[in-house]
């Protein structure tokens, strides 16, 4: 079983690497202590990618930049959406 | 001014050298010219003759077959294009004519020309390697719409991006999408994105329009400016039919702006009901070797323990089937449930999970290195071991070794 580096794990491996658990700990070859393991490495895996779920807000905003580099601002009222 | 003594040419030579005076003419070799087509007649070569009139003169012309084959619409008397060729001369007939390479419709003529000249340029340039086409990202947090503020194609792209994920953020660089601003303006904001960099992938479009309404996706800039960006770019210009340059650099075409979105953005319904099904065959999987281990154990004690062995015995399958139904009702409940409770469901069952039987009594007990004690004989007298119980844990110091006798006696 590998360590994961959480810091630069993306979604889509995170959602491989669960399946690669499960299908470890579905083999059956697995000892009573790495299945432990494994089954902890899982749920966490699960809640990573559940927070990758939650992560962004649902906001919609406008990339302007008016001398001062790139900003975001909110899109006027009325707008779209 | 006739030379002192003048040279008698003959007509081929003298035709000869016609023919040099216009090969040398840059002008006259890469040349566009307007005019209505009359005298349309296709030879069975397939080989095309036709002259090119205006008011004042004709011109007699030539479409080989290999040109002809690429031309779009059909030619016919009467119409008015504009052919791309050079001018040469035919000694046979003693003609002068154009040898066509292309043709368009003359409305937009020019359009037509410059974009053939540019997809060319930029194909050879490499520009539309299907080797350097970028794969979408999985799940896409933050996603970058460069459009107008007032277009349609803005609207669709929020409403079908947010009905497929609902917590998506969405950040909309504006730009001019039609008129002689657009190609700047574009240009302007797809640099601004790569700046600010936080955004996972970009929506490039607008709606339907003229081929002149399209045309800054056709420009030279903004296909350089896709081709440099950093961050994947889907193109969504116009409907179906209308090709761009842009879409032809772009990582990913979409032909509306509302299938860009649906490219762009994953179903989030989807992508939760895979992780939730992975979620339950991986709590069954570890129960199942839990309970594997645990009937190992069990079959020992059934040899070992002569005192009321199946009362014993039936005891421990009814705890077992107890946890069971309790962990199968709870993967079950969780399968349905939507994301928030399915995170509570997984403090609940790491408190189900092998770990929650320390919380039962039973007891592990580790060497200083980490390892799991199993047998007295692996211990020595004075040794510490750590002692983790379902609550905090023990430091421990052995004191006798007993090397017979099961735990359960």
């Amino acid at each position: 079983m590998k360590e994961i580096n959480w810091e630069e794990i993306g979604f889509e491996e995170a959602c491989e690497l669960l399946e690669e658990v499960v299908r470890l700990l579905e083999s059956g070859e697995t000892t009573l202590e790495e299945s432990l393991a494994l089954f902890e490495q899982g749920i966490k895996l699960v809640r990573f990618c559940n927070e990758c779920l939650d992560k962004a807000e649902g906001r919609i905003r406008v990339l302007v930049d008016e001398g001062f580099g790139p900003e975001l601002r909110d899109l006027a009222q009325g707008g779209v959406g | 001014m006739w030379p002192a003594e003048p040279k008698v040419w003959t007509v081929a030579e003298a035709t000869g050298r016609i023919e040099d005076a216009i090969a040398a003419d840059p002008v006259l070799q890469s040349i566009l010219i307007r005019g209505e087509i009359s005298n349309y007649k296709r030879h069975i070569s397939g080989h095309t003759y036709f002259t090119l009139k205006d008011a004042k003169a004709r011109l007699r012309c030539v479409l080989f077959r290999r040109y002809g084959q690429a031309v779009s619409f059909p030619l016919r008397d009467g119409l008015e294009v504009v052919a791309a060729g050079r001018i040469g001369v035919y000694p046979p007939n003693g003609d002068y004519q154009l040898y066509v390479e292309q043709v368009f419709p003359a409305g937009e003529g020019l359009l037509h020309f410059a974009f053939q000249q540019l997809k060319e340029k930029l194909a050879t340039e490499g520009l539309f390697d299907p080797e350097r086409k970028r794969p979408l990202p999985a799940f896409p947090h933050r996603l970058g719409v460069i459009t107008s503020l007032q277009g349609a194609a803005l609207r669709d792209i929020v409403t079908v991006a947010r009905r497929r994920n609902p917590k998506i953020d969405i950040i909309v660089a504006p730009a001019i999408v039609q008129g002689s601003e657009g190609p700047a303006s574009i240009i302007k904001a797809l640099q601004l994105c790569n700046r600010y960099g936080e955004l996972d992938v970009i929506i490039l479009g607008r709606g339907g329009g003229s081929l002149e309404d399209l045309w800054s996706f056709n420009d030279e800039g903004v296909a350089r400016a896709v081709y440099a960006s950093s961050i994947p770019v889907i193109s969504a210009v116009g409907h179906e039919t209308d090709v761009t340059i842009t879409d032809l650099v772009a990582d990913h075409r979409a032909p509306t702006p509302s299938a860009a979105a649906e490219l762009a953005v994953p179903d989030v319904r989807a992508i939760t009901g895979q992780l939730n099904s992975l979620y339950e065959r991986l709590c069954r999987m570890a129960q199942r070797r839990v309970d594997q281990g645990r009937r190992q154990v069990m079959s020992l004690a059934e040899r070992s323990v002569l005192q009321r062995p199946e009362e014993r015995l039936n005891r421990l399958r009814l705890t077992l089937d107890e946890r069971e139904r309790s962990l199968l009702l709870a993967v079950r409940n969780g399968y349905r449930l939507s994301k928030e409770r399915l995170t509570s469901l997984a403090g609940r069952l790491e408190l189900l999970s092998p770990l929650g039987t320390l919380a039962r009594g039973y007891s592990i007990c580790q060497l200083p290195d980490g390892q799991i004690l199993r047998r007295a004989q692996d211990a020595r007298v004075g040794a510490m071991l750590h002692i983790i119980l379902g609550e905090g844990r023990l430091h421990a110091e052995v004191q006798q070794i007993h090397r017979e006798g099961s735990g359960g006696s």
